[in-house]
């Protein structure tokens, strides 16, 4: 029986406490000063999360393990703070059988130091045409609750409907890539104003996203079926799911850190660190952004890591690969961003980054309470910690990281998954 | 020369090094510097001898990922008539997934020594990208739908030989805005050069947010072709590509001529507003299409002299970037 002491942790804002853990399981809250024979984490002046959940990641297996594997992504999480991560299903080949999404299941529990859980498909191939096995993928030993064809759009209407019915039986969600390929197409690579024709770069405009969000808020309640929205990026976005809660529509959002922070400006240099899906947009809308997480509009934040190897990146700039690293840097973000302003607090903190996301993948062990018969999933947090970013320190395969180089508020200390030190002070443990 | 070399040329970044990356990167003593010395190889260029000795042993590298006969051409016969040793390369299509990356390919033809990297490629920024990763000039020579410098300079030397000044002249550029990279070069150069420009185009040709860069940037937007015409003092009208015409941009070529060509009827109310008024195109035409044949090869066309001026601007920017630089560094 092992048996894990977390002295002086202040419980997601709400005071210190002493955690006893044992077995992977939360036996005690309160004052216990010591409890002998136990292995001692001390955490005065820290805050405790519950464990860091992410909803969108891309752990490049299989097919691309030279720029992230299960194992190397679920180390980068783990330094990060989370104790589960979402991998999407734009591998190769994709996840869209039962037999893929249990390899992805396995190769994460091998590696041990998260919860992987796969994302499953919604179409074959994710060519946006016939649904993929939705129910072999939930029936399997993965479990497979969230569906999603990201990186691409399921911009078939029909399909999109479908694909919410059908998963409907099993209480699934549909986790939507909102980009309407005929407004953005696959070259599309900069928000669509000023800066994209100075630039000369094809535009993403906002409304290729807000036109699919509002389509598949209104499909959602028509089947009566839950969807999410991934990587929500604009104020016009905002503003359809804001509506859509009030009219009691089963949606959620997410937003990345990435959004919540960095603008359409970085990519005057043509720099493809800076090249993502969706764009950086305008500070407007980042500002919106921040807003709707905080007054619960979006619900989770969730970090689209998405690694690329050196080569991919190194293109002409609409020629590379979209995406940035964010694992190990979402909790600092997001300190800096929402708590250091005050917008959020640590408790605000754990419902966006624990809680709900938690709730939305259907992960019964994470995102709980730290009380007593919780699983013991915990991120020990540094509030006033500076870091600053250095992107070959990264435990990622990938060194595509933005943030290198900026001074963040907020650090991880340690992550704790089911009573187990995975990470302390960004290595594992 | 009479041209001294410490009031010449571009921006530096890497290593020193200068380029010539966008015409941003040039203020107006830098372009007038230019248009001087492209004047003195212009003259070179009208003798029976054309060659001067300025660069030889200095070895520029015209790498095209796009095809480009006249750009090329150009650049090449440039760099001859100065003496330096001129090679071409083709790069092929840029290889996004596997393979090569711009990177590799950029540095392996750097890695063979060359002074100056001439660039044209189909993606805006490429040639910034180059310029951060080797040690040579990068000169570029058209990327994508962003810049194409050069063009934009011998456009402003041959309005100037025609005009003179082009202070407080009033340009008329038309056609497919979106998608050209010689109006991005020409808005900066003109307006440096303190030309008042309006832009004209149907609105599906316009770039997104061009009402504030208009705003910011002190130029005209117009729908209205026969509007702008009569204070025109020079029209330069953009090749429409063949690609835009089949109901994306505009409905049909007919319409488009009727709305934005510069027909013999627009070429006749042009030439009774102001009869001094030239017209430049940067080719290749489409004749019939945004350019009726009376207006390209009439007296006021500069469409041929654009292209004489173009050797001469480029061996003007050679020049600058290359000439002396033993004991500048």
């Amino acid at each position: 029986m092992s048996t894990l002491l977390i002295t002086g942790a202040d419980l997601a804002g709400s005071g210190a406490q002493d955690l006893l853990v044992e077995d992977g399981v939360i036996t005690r809250v309160g004052s216990i000063g010591s409890a002998g024979g136990a292995e001692v984490l001390e955490a005065d002046g820290l805050v405790a999360l519950p464990g860091l959940v992410d909803l969108h990641t891309h752990l490049r297996e299989p097919g691309r393990e030279d720029a992230e594997t299960i194992a190397s992504g679920s180390a980068a999480a783990a330094v990060g703070g989370f104790t589960a991560v979402l991998a999407m299903a734009n591998t190769n080949p994709v996840t869209d059988t039962a037999e893929a999404a249990e390899r992805v299941l396995d190769l994460g529990r091998a590696a041990g130091l998260v919860d992987v859980q796969p994302v499953g498909a919604v179409t074959k191939g994710l060519a946006g045409e016939e649904l993929a096995e939705l129910g072999l993928m939930h029936r399997s030993r993965a479990r497979v609750k969230v569906f999603s064809d990201d990186g691409k759009c399921v911009h078939d209407a029909r399909v999109m409907r479908r694909a919410l019915e059908y998963v409907r039986a099993f209480r699934g969600v549909v986790s939507q890539h909102a980009q309407d390929p005929h407004l953005a197409g696959s070259s599309a690579c900069c928000h669509e104003g000023e800066l994209s024709g100075r630039l000369g770069l094809p535009g993403w405009p906002g409304i290729a996203e807000e036109t699919i969000v509002a389509r598949d808020v209104m499909l959602a309640r028509h089947t009566g079926s839950r969807v999410h929205v991934a990587h929500v990026s604009t104020a016009g976005s905002v503003e359809v799911v804001r509506w859509a809660k009030a009219q009691g529509i089963d949606v959620t959002a997410e937003v990345t850190p990435h959004h919540l922070v960095l603008t359409t400006d970085l990519l005057a240099g043509y720099d493809p660190t800076f090249k993502v899906n969706p764009p950086l947009r305008p500070q407007e809308d980042v500002d919106a952004l921040r807003a709707a997480l905080a007054d619960g509009t979006i619900d989770a934040v969730a970090t689209d890591h998405a690694p690329h190897a050196r080569h991919d990146k190194e293109h002409a700039f609409v020629d590379a690969a979209f995406g940035m690293l964010g694992l190990e840097t979402a909790l600092s973000v997001v300190s800096d961003t929402m708590v250091r302003t005050g917008l959020l607090d640590w408790a605000g903190v754990a419902r966006v980054m624990s809680s709900n996301p938690a709730r939305i993948a259907g992960l019964e062990g994470h995102g709980r309470p730290l009380t007593v018969g919780s699983p013991a999933n915990l991120t020990l947090v540094d509030p006033d910690a500076r870091v600053t970013v250095d992107r070959s320190a990264s435990l990622s395969l990938s060194r595509n990281n933005p943030w290198h180089g900026r001074s963040l508020q907020g650090a991880v200390e340690a992550t704790v998954l089911r009573g187990t030190v995975t990470a302390r002070k960004g290595a594992l443990a | 020369m009479t041209t001294t070399l410490d009031t010449a040329a571009a921006a530096s970044t890497r290593s020193g090094r200068r380029h010539l990356l966008s015409v941003a990167d040039l203020d107006h003593a830098q372009i007038r510097t230019i248009l001087d010395t492209a004047a003195e190889m212009h003259g070179v260029q009208q003798r029976e001898v054309k060659k001067l000795p300025t660069l030889r042993g200095r070895t520029v590298v015209n790498l095209f990922f796009e095809d480009s006969t006249r750009t090329r051409s150009s650049f090449e016969l440039a760099g001859k008539w100065l003496s330096a040793d001129v090679i071409n390369i083709s790069g092929k299509g840029s290889s996004t997934s596997k393979g090569e990356s711009l990177r590799d390919t950029v540095l392996t033809v750097a890695a063979m020594g060359v002074d100056a990297l001439v660039i044209r490629h189909s993606a805006s920024g490429a040639a910034h990208q180059v310029s951060q990763w080797v040690d040579a000039h990068v000169i570029n020579a058209g990327d994508g739908t962003h810049e194409h410098p050069t063009q934009a300079l011998l456009d402003a030397y041959t309005m100037e030989r025609r005009l003179g000044s082009l202070e407080g002249r009033h340009v008329a550029i038309v056609g497919d805005l979106t998608h050209s990279r010689v109006v991005r070069s020409n808005l900066l150069c003109l307006r440096t050069l303190g030309a008042r420009v309006t832009l004209v185009a149907p609105p599906t040709l316009m770039p997104a947010g061009i009402g504030s860069w208009a705003a910011a940037d002190g130029f005209e937007l117009s729908n209205d072709l026969d509007a702008v015409l009569p204070t025109a003092d020079a029209v330069m009208m953009l090749r429409v590509q063949r690609e835009r015409m089949s109901g994306g941009f505009f409905p049909t070529a007919r319409e488009y001529t009727v709305g934005y060509g510069l027909t013999r009827d627009r070429l006749n109310a042009l030439m009774a507003a102001n009869p001094d008024a030239v017209i430049c195109h940067p080719g290749p035409m489409n004749r019939g299409l945004e350019i009726a044949a009376d207006a390209a090869d009439g007296a006021q066309s500069l469409i041929l002299d654009q292209v004489s001026a173009g050797v001469a601007v480029r061996m003007s920017v050679l020049y600058h970037l290359l000439a002396g630089e033993e004991g500048q560094q």
